[in-house]
This record gives C-alpha cells, sequence and structure tokens, in this order.
C-alpha cells in the first residue's frame, strides 16, 4: 500500500473525532454531574458544579411521592421475563421457519412481514379492552405477554443468522439419527450464542425502556415502571426537580450502558450479520 | 396427510368406497370418517374438539353475529321500577363487537379444522383402497413429532401473535368503519354505528381535517427522509473516519460513539428535552455566555424540527457507524489492492469499492430504517410530545408524526374512528414500501442460496 498517510489528512481527522467524541460524552457527562449538584433546579451556570452532593440518590428512594425502588424492581422483574419468554419464542418461531420447509411457510413469513408494517400501537384501544376482559389490566403479567408476543415479529435476523448456519450440519446430525430437538438443542442453539445474546439484550432493554404500552397498561402508581415514572417526574416538574431526575437517569442507564459495552461484540455480529442479509 | 399417490388396479367395487364413506361420515361428524377408519384415537379427539367448539359458539355465534352488525340496538336508559329510576344497562357497542370478532375467529379456526379432517378421512380411506398400512395414534404422534416439526415449534408464538396482534389489529380496522368517536358515540351511554367511509372521506376532504392531515403527512416524509438520510451517511462518514489508515486507537474511537446508542433512549431523550430547555438548559446558557441570543429550540416550529432532527442523529449515528464498521471489514482486500495497481487515488477507491459495496450490503436496513422512522415515536413524543401546538391542526402540533397524532387522537381526543383510519393510512404508506423493499432484496428471493 504506497499512499502517505498525508499528515494534513490526519490532523483534520484527528480534529473532526474529537468534535465528534466531544458532542457524544457531553451529554452523559453533564447528566452525570448535574445528579451531584446540590439544589434541584435545571439552570446552572456551568458544567462542572461548585459542591457534589449524593443526597439526589437518596431523595430518589426516599421521597414518599416517588417510588423509585418500587419501580426499579417492577421494571427489573417485566424486563427479566419478557427477555426469557422472547428469546424463547423468537428462537423456537425462527428455527422452523429458518430449517424447514413446510406448507404455509412463505404465508406465515409474508403475513408476519405485513403485520409489522402495522404501528404497534394502532393495537391499543384493542388491546386494552382484551386485557380489560380478561382482568389483567393493571399487572404485570399482561406487559409481559404483550411484549413477548409482540417479540416474534422482529424475528427477521434472528431468521437470517439461522440462514446462514450450513445446513450439512443439522443433516450429518439427522443421519445419525438425532431428533429435530436434539438437533436444535445441541447444533444449533450452541452455534447461535451471539444471536441469543443479542436477542435476550434488545428484548431485555426494550421492555425496561417501553413507555407506550406500560403507561397504557399500568393504571396506579405502586405498579408503573421507570419510563412511567421518569417521564411523569419530567413531565410534570419540569425544572422544580431535575437533579433528582439526573439521579433516576444516571440509576436507570448504568446498568443498560454497562451490559451494552460489554457484550458489543455480540451486539455489532448481530446487527450485521441481520444486515447483510436484509 | 400426503400419501404418496400412486395408481394401483381398481379393486372389487365395494373397496373403492373407502374413501367416500369416511369422507361423508366425516362430513356428517367430525371425527366419524376417522373411526370408520378404524383410527380409534384420532377420531375420539376429533369427536371431542367438535364437542367443545359446538359448545362454545351455538350459544354465542348468533348472538356475535347480530352484535357485528347492528353494534347494538338499546342504549343505556333510566326506568321507573317501583317509583325509583334505576339504571337500565344498554347495549355496549364496543364490546359486542371484539366479542363477535374473538367468536368469529374461533368460528374460523373450527371450519379450518372441520375441513382438514374431512380431508384427512378422505385421504386415509384413499390409503386403504391402496392397501396401504393405516398409521396407529403412535405413530401419528412420532409423525406430528417429526414430519409437522416446525408447525408444533410455531405454535406458541402463534397463539400469541393471533390475540395479540392479528385480532387487535382487526379490531381496529373495523374501529375505521364505524363512528366511534367523542363526544356524541361513546358507549355505554351512546351506541356505535357503522358509517363505511365517511372516516376516510371526512379525513381527506373536511377541511379541519384535511388540513391537519396533510399538514403532518408531509411533515412525517419529510422527516422520514431527512432522519434517515442524515444519520446513514453521519455513519458512513464516522466509519471511514475510524477505518482510516493512520489513526490510531480505532478501539477507544468506537467505543466512545457507541456511548450514545448503549444508552436507553428514553432516557437520551428525556435528558436531550431539559438540554435543550430554551429558558434554562446549558445550550442557550452557553449561547447567552458567549453573547448570543439563545433559541427557541422546542418552542418555535421551525427550529423544534431542526432540534428532533439533530437529537436524531446523536441517537441514530451510532447504530449506523456499527453497522457499517461491520460491512467495511468485509470488504474483500484485493479489490483494494488491484485499485491500487491501477493507480487509483484514495477518493476513488472510496466512489468505486467502498461506497457501492456499503450500499450494495445496507440498502435493505436503509429502507427498514426508513420504514422505522417514518413511524418514530418516541423521538418525537419524549422530546417534544409533537409541540408547539398548531391553532390551525386538529389536535396535532408542529413537529407530530401521523403516529404521535394518531397516539392523541386515542388516548387524549376519543377520536377512535379518526385515529384508526390514520393507522390504516400509515399501514397502506409503510406496506406498499416495504413490499417494494422485500421483493427486490436479495434475502427474500435468493434465501435458499446463501448456502
Amino acid at each position: 500500500m504506497k499512499t502517505r498517510n498525508n499528515p494534513v489528512r490526519l490532523a483534520v481527522s484527528y480534529l473532526l473525532l474529537l468534535i465528534i467524541a466531544v458532542v457524544s460524552i457531553y451529554p452523559v457527562l453533564w447528566i452525570f454531574l448535574s445528579s451531584l449538584r446540590p439544589g434541584a433546579a435545571l439552570f446552572s451556570e456551568r458544567l462542572w458544579p461548585e459542591a457534589y452532593t449524593l443526597s439526589h440518590y437518596g431523595e430518589l428512594f426516599n421521597n414518599p411521592s416517588f417510588m423509585y425502588g418500587r419501580w426499579y424492581m417492577n421494571t427489573l422483574k417485566i424486563a427479566f421475563f419478557t427477555m426469557i419468554f422472547s428469546t424463547l419464542m423468537v428462537t423456537l418461531g425462527m428455527y422452523a421457519l429458518s430449517r424447514f420447509r413446510f406448507r404455509g411457510r412463505k404465508t406465515i413469513l409474508s403475513t408476519m412481514l405485513i403485520l409489522g408494517m402495522f404501528p404497534s400501537f394502532m393495537s391499543m384501544i384493542a388491546i386494552y379492552i382484551i386485557l380489560l376482559q380478561i382482568k389483567l389490566l393493571d399487572t404485570h403479567a399482561a406487559l409481559i405477554l404483550v411484549y413477548s408476543s409482540g417479540a416474534v415479529l422482529g424475528g427477521f435476523i434472528v431468521k437470517g443468522f439461522f440462514d446462514t448456519i450450513p445446513r450439512s450440519l443439522d443433516e450429518a446430525a439427522r443421519i445419525d439419527g438425532a431428533s429435530h430437538l436434539r438437533v436444535f438443542t445441541s447444533i444449533i442453539l450452541p452455534l447461535s450464542k451471539p444471536m441469543l445474546t443479542y436477542v435476550a439484550l434488545t428484548s431485555f432493554t426494550g421492555a425496561w425502556m417501553d413507555f407506550i404500552f406500560a403507561r397504557l397498561v399500568l393504571r396506579t402508581k405502586e405498579n408503573w415502571t421507570l419510563a412511567v415514572g421518569m417521564w411523569d417526574l419530567v413531565n410534570r416538574y419540569q425544572d422544580s426537580n431535575f437533579t433528582m431526575f439526573a439521579a433516576g437517569a444516571v440509576l436507570i442507564a448504568i446498568p443498560i450502558t454497562l451490559l451494552f459495552v460489554f457484550l458489543q461484540r455480540f451486539l455489532v455480529q448481530g446487527l450485521t450479520s441481520g444486515a447483510s442479509k436484509g | 396427510m400426503q400419501q404418496q399417490h400412486v395408481p394401483v388396479p381398481v379393486g372389487p367395487g365395494r373397496e373403492r368406497q373407502h374413501r367416500m364413506t369416511a369422507a361423508i361420515c366425516s362430513i356428517i361428524l367430525q371425527g366419524l370418517g376417522q373411526l370408520y377408519n378404524r383410527q380409534w384415537i384420532k377420531g375420539i379427539v376429533l369427536l371431542l374438539l367438535e364437542g367443545v367448539g359446538l359448545a362454545y359458539l351455538l350459544p354465542r355465534l348468533s348472538q356475535a353475529v347480530w352484535g357485528v352488525w347492528t353494534l347494538g340496538e338499546n342504549t343505556q336508559r333510566f326506568v321507573k321500577v317501583n317509583g325509583s329510576t334505576v339504571l337500565q344497562k344498554g347495549d355496549h357497542s364496543i364490546f359486542l363487537l371484539l366479542d363477535g370478532i374473538i367468536v368469529l375467529l374461533v368460528f374460523f379456526v373450527f371450519i379450518l379444522i372441520y375441513i382438514l379432517n374431512i380431508r384427512d378421512a378422505y385421504m386415509t380411506g384413499l390409503a386403504r383402497e391402496e392397501g396401504k398400512q393405516i398409521r396407529s395414534a403412535g405413530a401419528t404422534i412420532r409423525n406430528m413429532m417429526d414430519r409437522n416439526f416446525p408447525y408444533l415449534f410455531l405454535s406458541i408464538p402463534a397463539l400469541g401473535i393471533l390475540f395479540f396482534t392479528i385480532m387487535p389489529i382487526l379490531f381496529t380496522v373495523t374501529i375505521a368503519f364505524t363512528n366511534y368517536s367523542a363526544p356524541d358515540h361513546i358507549p355505554p351511554a351512546k351506541l356505535v354505528d357503522w358509517v363505511g367511509f365517511k372516516t376516510f372521506s371526512d379525513l381527506i376532504q373536511l377541511k379541519s381535517w384535511s388540513q391537519t392531515f396533510y399538514g403532518v403527512l408531509t411533515w412525517t416524509v419529510i422527516w422520514a427522509i431527512l432522519a434517515t438520510v442524515t444519520t446513514y451517511f453521519g455513519g458512513v462518514l464516522v466509519a471511514l473516519l475510524i477505518e482510516q489508515r493512520g489513526i490510531r486507537f480505532k478501539k477507544v474511537w468506537r467505543t466512545i460513539f457507541i456511548l450514545p446508542y448503549a444508552i436507553p433512549q428514553i432516557i437520551s431523550l428525556l435528558l436531550m428535552r431539559n438540554l435543550f430547555n430554551g429558558q434554562f438548559g446549558p445550550i442557550n446558557t452557553y449561547m447567552r455566555a458567549f453573547g448570543l441570543e439563545g433559541l427557541p429550540w422546542l418552542t418555535d416550529p421551525f427550529w423544534a424540527k431542526v432540534t428532533v432532527i439533530v437529537v436524531n442523529m446523536w441517537i441514530g449515528i451510532p447504530v449506523s457507524m456499527v453497522l457499517i464498521l461491520g460491512v467495511l471489514t468485509a470488504i474483500p482486500r484485493d479489490l483494494y489492492e488491484a485499485a491500487e495497481v491501477d493507480g487509483a487515488s484514495a477518493f476513488q477507491k472510496f466512489r468505486i469499492i467502498t461506497m457501492p459495496f456499503i450500499l450494495f450490503a445496507t440498502t435493505p436496513v436503509l429502507i427498514m430504517q426508513f420504514a422505522g422512522n417514518f413511524n418514530n415515536f418516541n423521538v418525537i413524543f419524549l422530546l417534544t410530545n409533537g409541540n408547539p401546538l398548531r391553532g390551525d391542526y386538529q389536535y396535532a402540533g408542529a413537529t407530530d408524526l401521523l403516529v404521535t397524532w394518531l397516539y392523541k387522537l386515542t388516548l387524549d381526543n376519543n377520536k377512535f374512528n379518526m385515529a384508526s383510519a390514520v393507522g390504516i393510512i400509515i399501514f397502506l404508506i409503510i406496506a406498499s414500501f416495504s413490499i417494494w423493499n422485500f421483493r427486490r432484496s436479495k434475502s427474500f428471493k435468493e434465501e435458499d442460496m446463501i448456502q
């Protein structure tokens, strides 16, 4: 490779990279520092506070009208079960659609595509009434049910991934007398760890942060999730409780951000393996 | 059950009739044909299924048809009973409609099973005539596990989708053809009626509605294009910057730039809302510190639009970057080497090799992102809530997309029929777009050729 490293071009590139880095980091840094700033106001003259305090974090859990700890547990519970069920359903369903050529397969694929094109909360009213009828309104089970059954429609990435696993592998196992279930559990599953991680992570964060359905289904304050609670906080006391919001945001973002950073490799694989095949 | 159809010499007259007899038996009573074919367990299961189905359907079916057809006939009213007034319950149109749809769906599944049962009896009868061994229950189950494995795997997700996606969508679609809206047609106080396409014609023709509709639609399209293009090419740019030869600490840059993607969207959007706050937000504070006026980021129609695009870039560029970094590693090195031998400049290599390759690999995603942005509820709702409000709009603001408008129409204003109509229109737009995309995308056409 002959092209010389043009110093001007390199300097410009580093400058650009630096600017982008600042833009990426600044809001994060700002919210973190705000959570440590005394007082409640949004307004502040400078980025770095003059004094530091952890009181807003305490306030989150002690404020009687703000059930942060309770919401945290609710959210954790919902996200965890949604992750389990969605991953299970998505992998099972997509494996079937990827590996088998059965009657109705194309129909199912196109139906999934079409259903995925409806704005998801077009079904809001109906889901609300159904949940009302089967007495699941305002429960966490309802949310888990709705999220998990909706997850399947977004499974094309998973199908694309299964498509890339050579079929000769399962054929060999089949010839050796393995059942379909056996092939799935001992050949396909171990091979699809990156994809499983991707699905689990996205369904976890999806449920962790969903706002629309959570707000629709959860009617009482004790049952809220973090997303609903935080939105309420910002919407109602825009300026007067900002530092508390900042503290809450930091606590919500930390686990997800850490997950992302640690599982980055899987994410990249998941995104790209789904991408190259649509 | 597809048997290998081998033409066999037709036996004596009576033998030939198995298939017809079995089929007719199954038409009379589900499972009877299977019993006739001596498939005892299968026959009994089918009989039981029919029993359960009929027990569920018979008392409900006529009520369901009546409910869906009329949407109720009596409103609630006060009646005098022994001198005191009592509220007598009327028909609740919406519950009638929903119950009706559920019963009709069950009826549809029932009929489907019935047809399969007749087919199965006929096929087994045929097999008998050909002198084949009839499958026992054990063999049937084994066969199920083996040949029908995919159906088994798909059945649970399918149930979930049927009840929490298909049925709600059916219900919502029907709502668009009624007058279910506040203030005049909200059950239980009032009845809802079928009105045909009136909702759609109002939406498109009635001045008060059409103005909002076209306005919001235009902005939605502009938004979807701008949001997709800016994040996509932003991502390409950043990815190329990092991957340039001579740039060091590639991994560090990548990790830093992925940060906005890692933060939960709701948090980053609520955060941005504060960041861009016109009065107290830090951005305007800094601008004032430099002697500038500060901008009405979220309160002026034009600047609010700029803000949502900019914030969306902050959120969306990392995703594209990750995607394109992945694609870049897949470009075969020898292409570049060949180009260098031919004396191509860096820009030529980019134009002739890199960009076409990226585009080729990511066009399906690009188009899916366009569809996603068209329906990007979160960014708009959490950042501006569709505001600033516009006086000449019906329940919508300057940055409202069709979806957020739909949300407001449903939850805040109870204009259910309008919301459904808007939903159907969104669907038609997205569907035609995506079908076009998938028809031309490689994966759908050539999925079997990957290996």
